[in-house]
């Protein structure tokens, strides 16, 4: 299969203009002849679904959570990037490409990123008109703040609830819609299967979660806004119902996955504390604008943080990287962690936690602004640790976050099947092998509010669809193999539950396709991973039954999935032998200890192409040419 | 520490519910509350049977997916806290609790401690938002909010839609929710045009998915996981009376 980007020729900057002229436009009385299913309600799959309803489509819109608002784009904290340049501190739309395309080490796509940094700009708009409360200055102009990875300060935030106001509006964008009938949605609905008719994707099989009903739901166009796969891992700061089904189930049906191994470690969680642990809560990086990260010097330091002097503390960032300090992009900021820990440093229970110390801010700045700026943060550290931040430096460890690979899409976000859109964390486009700090809620409306609604309709008015009888070969083969699916996950009996497997399978991908990977930890990993999905599938135990709401058959069907894909990310892993951002291969170093490419041979998308069960999959590969940005060693000294 | 847990189980809302009685050992100070529950389950699961149904996806205190009753207190003894966040450092050794789903009218019972909250959807559905469509917005900076009036708006717009206002409030009435959308937006300069119409049809929503009326006893601020401010339950009003009389033929659904 030959991939084509469709990334328009020409300059860069007039890219997006050109594509939009060039695209083919569905006449307003026609739109509402065509059904578009959307699948996923956060930031990217409520903007989208809400946008076309205006346009005039009929959109259907699915979700399994209860309602569309609970969304995990919902628990994003941060920010939003966006070059206005409000602060005059010499920030635009070619600062913020240039940011990114060198954030993401050089593995993403030029003209992509340039368009989302073009498009940031809006996204502001929009969402400051639908009533987002952004942060104010006192003249009533928005408030900005810097973030990981950038020396300007391009960062638009709603405290330390910006992925919750940001979804809102698009949640209420969407209700507006869906009152208008322009919109169906169909919350606690799960997409299990992708129907792809004459190589078209025509719709989708569903599982309505409470009654187990098995339903197909048929369209001229499919949008997968369904996230990201951080929970492979098991413990990810991702929310538990997140799940890689849809994108996985459309990856067997014939869209190719992108660069599975470029996953995201986020530098500042709070460390693990026992086995019951069920996930990993993030503490927003913009603590890093304030906080500083220090170890002790000397192996085994017990002694409590406040009384370690100054001179006998490593602030391990400021000291190897001087000129970006803590604010450093968040593998770098991963890495050390883990290095300092490795070497003995760590502090906490297990050694495996770094301090994040606020008390020179508080000097500072006075405890009042500290708690105007990340009172909540505050708070729900306290209630987690029982520890007091104000007083006793916080304590954080990485862990996974985002994942930057997910299905291959074009220059107009289409995956390699026609009339298949993908968007968000789902697809693999804008970030290459790092996303910085606050890119990901740009990202997702980028797609949903600004793209998505235009190159859908271009594939709608370029393409004449056939009409789709239900009772197809391919319709009624799609809904049996769903079926089936769960009746054997139903019947296997076993002895072990679903999540001993998973939390097994975690444990396995974060050892050797974590922070850092090896040729032979990754071989070993898929050896190891094939073993464990062989017995998941003799010994499940399933309980309950098909026909109510059974959330460990949601779960089984989920995990089944993310075997698949871990093994994917592993031989993903292996073959790309060279280290670029949130991919370390121990093998590929500088001798300082930063991520060494190899651009002769790698500077290319891995796409995976799908080749029925046993058979391993087959790399096709799209080129990254860097007319605009080109590619150096990343440094932040 | 050791914990008896009383747990409201029901199959759907066909069939009548009865507390079944669990003793979960092993229970870790630092376990949040559905962690305990995760034990409690895959012991259950363990031994082939049914683990209990309940609500849950960040556990982060932000979507508003978790939330039940312990005994007798939404989201259980600590203000400001979803049962995600709730850890188990706050109840005794050998306590007994009662788990029960939010009950009300307007929230029909999924399973065990699941129930449906839609009613909420509609209620945004009925007006809670700006029409403003993708594309149409000026500069940000165009619309200037004093900083005083976007912390205000902020405050209210923390609501995460979890329910446990309705669950607390003897009348079932969902005023703090509708209120503190209203007045979210109300605040907002970008708000204004359609603030009375709005006001009227979320309130004619919210009576129409039968929620009890709000007579002022102030359980929803108690048990509200965001502190959202009793205020916005008179903003609500004050709207609702006003639009009323300046958009009469709004409210009738």
């Amino acid at each position: 299969m030959e991939l084509h980007s469709r990334t328009p020729s020409g300059p860069i900057e007039q890219a997006w203009d050109k594509a939009r002229f060039e695209m083919k436009l569905v006449n307003p009385a026609n739109k509402r002849k065509h059904n578009i299913i959307v699948v996923g309600s956060g930031l990217a799959g409520a903007s989208a679904a809400a946008s076309l309803g205006e346009l005039g489509y009929g959109v259907q819109c699915f979700c399994f959570q209860d309602s569309p608002r609970r969304a995990h784009s919902i628990a994003a904290q941060g920010g939003i990037n966006a070059a206005k340049n409000y602060p005059n501190d010499g920030d635009s739309v070619y600062r913020l490409f240039y940011d990114t395309v060198k954030g993401g080490d050089f593995r993403s796509r030029e003209a992509n990123v340039y368009r989302l940094a073009q498009i940031s700009v809006s996204i502001i708009d929009q969402c400051v008109a639908q009533g987002v409360p952004f942060a104010r200055e006192y003249g009533g102009t928005l408030a900005n703040r810097s973030f990981g990875g950038a020396q300007v300060s391009r960062t638009f935030y709603a405290r330390g609830q910006t992925g919750q106001q940001l979804l809102l509006g698009a949640y209420q964008a969407l209700e507006r819609q869906i009152d208008a009938g322009r919109v169906a949605m169909f919350p606690r609905t799960e997409m299990l299967d992708l129907i792809v008719i004459d190589g078209r994707a025509r719709g989708i099989v569903a599982r309505n979660l409470v009654t187990g009903q098995i339903t197909t739901y048929l369209g001229d166009a499919v949008v997968l806004a369904t996230g990201g796969y951080g929970n492979v891992y098991y413990l990810s700061t991702n929310a538990k119902g997140s799940n890689a089904t849809a994108i996985w189930r459309a990856y067997k049906r014939g869209a190719l996955f992108a660069n599975p191994c470029f996953t995201q470690i986020h530098p500042t969680c709070i460390p693990v504390s026992g086995d019951y642990q069920s996930k990993l809560t993030l503490m927003s990086e913009s603590l890093r604008n304030d906080g500083r990260i220090w170890v002790p010097k000397t192996k085994g330091d017990k002694r409590p943080p406040n009384q370690i002097p100054a001179e006998d503390r490593d602030y391990y960032l400021e000291r190897r990287y001087p000129s970006f300090g803590n604010l450093v992009p968040r593998d770098v900021a991963s890495r050390n962690a883990k290095n300092v820990c490795d070497e003995g440093r760590g502090v906490g229970p297990g050694g495996l936690g770094v301090y994040l110390d606020f008390a020179d801010a508080i000097r500072r700045l006075g405890e009042k602004v500290i708690r105007e700026r990340y009172g909540n943060l505050f708070d729900m550290y306290e209630r987690i640790t029982d520890e007091n931040p104000y007083k006793v430096p916080m304590r954080i460890y990485p862990a996974i976050h985002y994942t930057m690979g997910g299905l291959w899409v074009d220059y107009q976000l289409m995956s390699t099947i026609p009339g298949l859109f993908v968007g968000g964390e789902a697809n693999f486009s804008d970030h290459g092998a790092n996303r910085l700090g606050a890119s990901a809620l740009m990202q997702g409306l980028s797609d949903g509010y600004f793209i998505l609604p235009y190159t859908i309709g271009n594939y709608l008015a370029d393409n004449k669809l056939n009409s789709v009888e239900e009772s197809s070969s391919e319709i009624r083969g799609a809904v049996a193999g769903v079926e089936n699916n769960i009746q054997k996950l139903l019947s296997i009996n076993g002895k072990r539950t679903v999540d001993s497997f998973h939390r097994e399978l975690g444990k396995v991908v974060w050892e050797y396709c974590g922070m850092a990977r090896t040729a032979a930890g990754l071989k070993h990993a898929i050896e190891r991973i094939r073993e464990l999905r062989e017995e998941f599938w003799q010994d499940v135990n399933v309980p309950g039954s098909d026909a109510d709401l059974n959330q460990s058959l949601e779960r089984a069907g989920r995990v089944a999935d993310f075997f698949e894909l871990a093994e994917l990310m592993c031989i993903d892993g292996l073959h790309r032998n060279e280290s670029c951002g949130g991919h370390f291969r121990e093998e590929h170093q500088t001798p300082e200890g930063e991520a060494l490419r190899d651009d002769e041979h790698f500077s290319y998308v891995a796409a995976w192409e799908y080749r029925g069960p046993g058979n391993p999959p087959e790399l096709q590969k799209e080129p990254l040419a860097f007319e605009y940005v080109h590619p150096s060693q990343r440094s932040y000294k | 520490m050791r914990l008896i847990l009383r747990i409201w189980r029901q199959k759907n809302r066909n069939t009548k519910g009865k507390f079944a009685r669990y003793e979960v050992n092993d229970v870790n100070p630092d376990m949040s509350m559905l962690e305990c529950l995760d034990v409690l389950n895959e012991d259950l699961a363990r031994r082939g049977k049914e683990p209990v149904a309940f609500e849950h996806d960040c556990r982060e205190g932000i979507c508003g997916s978790c939330g039940f009753m312990i005994n007798g207190v939404a989201h259980g003894p600590l203000s400001g806290t979803t049962v995600c966040q709730l850890t188990m450092r706050h109840f005794k050794d050998g306590e007994e609790l009662i788990l029960e789903p939010w009950r009300a009218r307007a929230f029909p019972l999924v399973k065990d401690l699941a129930v449906d909250r839609n009613a909420f959807d509609r209620i945004i559905a009925a007006g809670g938002y700006i029409s403003i469509s993708t594309g149409s917005a000026p500069d940000g900076n165009a619309i200037p909010v004093s900083k005083e009036r976007a912390d205000a708006a902020m405050d209210a717009a923390q609501c995460i839609g979890c329910g446990a206002c309705v669950a607390a409030c003897p009348n079932a009435s969902a005023s703090l929710f509708t209120g503190a959308k209203i007045t979210h937006l109300g605040l907002l300069p970008q708000g204004q045009p359609e603030r009375d119409l709005r006001a009227v049809r979320m309130v004619t929503q919210m009576n129409l998915e039968q929620f009890g009326q709000c007579t002022n006893i102030g359980e929803c601020v108690a048990v509200c996981p965001k502190l959202i401010p009793i205020e916005v339950i008179g903003r609500m009003n004050h709207d609702y009376i006003a639009g009323s009389m300046r958009e009469p033929e709004a409210g009738e659904a």
